[in-house]
C-alpha cells in the first residue's frame, strides 16, 4: 500500500537534488531557475500527498495557487535573462558585476 | 508489494532520474527536456495520489507552455557552455554535503514511525461519480473565491512585467504616432503669405 512517508521521502529527495542542483549551476541561471520549478514541484507534491491522506481537498488548491505563482515566476524571470542578454551580450554570472564597487 | 505501490516506485525513479540529468546535463537543452520528463512522471504520481485535475494542470501548464518558454530562451540565447562549465564540479562536494544533511533531517521527520501506513492510512476510495475536479472547482469558487481572483491578479501583472521587459522600440521603426498626428496644428502645415496682386497696365 502507498503510504504517506513514501511521497514525502520522494519530495525531499526530489528537494536535495534541486538544492544540489543550485550548488553544481551556480554559473547558469537557466539551470538555476530549472532547479527552483523542481523545487516547487517537490514542494507541491508534499501539498498533495497531505490532502490526500488527510482527505481534505484545500490543500489541492494551494497547489493550485503555487502552480500560477510559478509560472508568472518563470515569465518574468525569462523575460529579466532575456533583456539582460539584450543589454549586456552575456547571462555569465562571473560578467554581471555591475554592482560591483 | 501492490500494484500501485511498484508503479510509484517506478514513477519515483525516473523522476529522480530525470532531476539528475536536469541538473547535470552540459546542454542547456538537454536540461530542459529533463524537466519535462520529470513534471511528467511527477503528474502520473499525482494521478496515483487521486489528484486528477493538478495532474493534468500539471502538464497543461508546465510541460505545454512553461517548458516550451524555457526552450525557447535556452535556444535564442547564446551561451558558451566551455566558460560557464568552469569549475563545475568543485561545489559538489559542498552541495552534496548540504543536501544529505536536508535529506536525512527531513527523511527523519517525515519517517515511516511518524508518516507511516499505521499512523496516517490511504482514505477509502471515493464513491463512483465522484469528481476531483468538481470538488476543487466548488472550494475554489466558495472558500476560496478572493484567493482565486488575486491569483488571476498576479498572473496579470506577470504577463505585463514580461510584455514591459521585453519590448523595447527598434531604431529605424516607421511606425506612425498617432498623438503627433492628432496634434498637428494647421499653422505646423500651412503657411498664408499674402501676396499684393500686380497691377496691370
Amino acid at each position: 500500500m502507498l503510504s504517506l512517508s513514501h511521497v514525502l521521502t520522494l519530495s525531499s529527495l526530489l528537494f536535495a537534488i534541486s538544492v544540489v542542483g543550485i550548488f553544481l549551476n551556480r554559473k547558469n541561471l537557466i539551470i538555476l531557475l530549472m532547479s527552483i520549478e523542481l523545487m516547487l514541484l517537490a514542494v507541491n507534491m508534499n501539498f498533495i500527498a497531505y490532502s490526500t491522506f488527510h482527505a481534505d481537498r484545500a490543500g489541492q488548491l494551494f497547489v493550485f495557487f503555487i502552480l500560477t505563482v510559478a509560472a508568472a515566476e518563470a515569465a518574468i524571470g525569462l523575460a529579466i535573462l532575456v533583456a539582460m542578454f539584450r543589454n549586456t551580450r552575456t547571462i555569465h554570472v562571473d560578467d554581471l558585476d555591475g554592482l560591483k564597487g | 508489494m501492490d500494484f500501485t505501490l511498484f508503479l510509484f516506485y517506478a514513477f519515483a525513479a525516473v523522476l529522480l532520474g530525470a532531476s539528475v540529468g536536469v541538473i547535470a546535463s552540459r546542454n542547456s537543452v538537454h536540461s530542459a527536456l529533463f524537466l519535462v520528463l520529470a513534471f511528467f512522471n511527477a503528474a502520473a504520481i499525482w494521478m496515483l495520489l487521486r489528484a486528477e485535475f493538478l495532474a493534468i494542470a500539471l502538464i497543461l501548464v508546465y510541460v505545454g507552455a512553461v517548458m516550451v518558454l524555457f526552450l525557447f530562451v535556452v535556444m535564442m540565447l547564446d551561451i558558451n557552455v566551455e566558460r560557464i562549465r568552469q569549475g563545475f564540479w568543485s561545489y559538489l562536494p559542498l552541495g552534496l554535503i548540504v543536501a544529505a544533511i536536508l535529506f536525512i533531517e527531513m527523511a527523519l521527520v517525515v519517517g515511516g514511525k511518524w508518516a507511516g501506513l499505521d499512523a496516517m492510512p490511504m482514505p477509502a476510495e471515493p464513491a463512483a461519480g465522484y469528481s476531483n475536479t468538481k470538488a476543487l472547482a466548488w472550494l475554489m469558487f466558495t472558500d476560496f473565491a478572493y484567493p482565486f481572483e488575486l491569483a488571476s491578479f498576479v498572473l496579470l501583472v506577470a504577463m505585463i512585467a514580461a510584455v514591459a521587459l521585453t519590448l523595447r522600440a527598434r531604431a529605424g521603426n516607421k511606425a506612425i504616432d498617432p498623438a503627433a498626428q492628432i496634434a498637428v496644428k494647421a499653422s505646423d502645415r500651412l503657411r498664408i503669405v499674402s501676396l499684393p496682386a500686380e497691377k496691370s497696365n
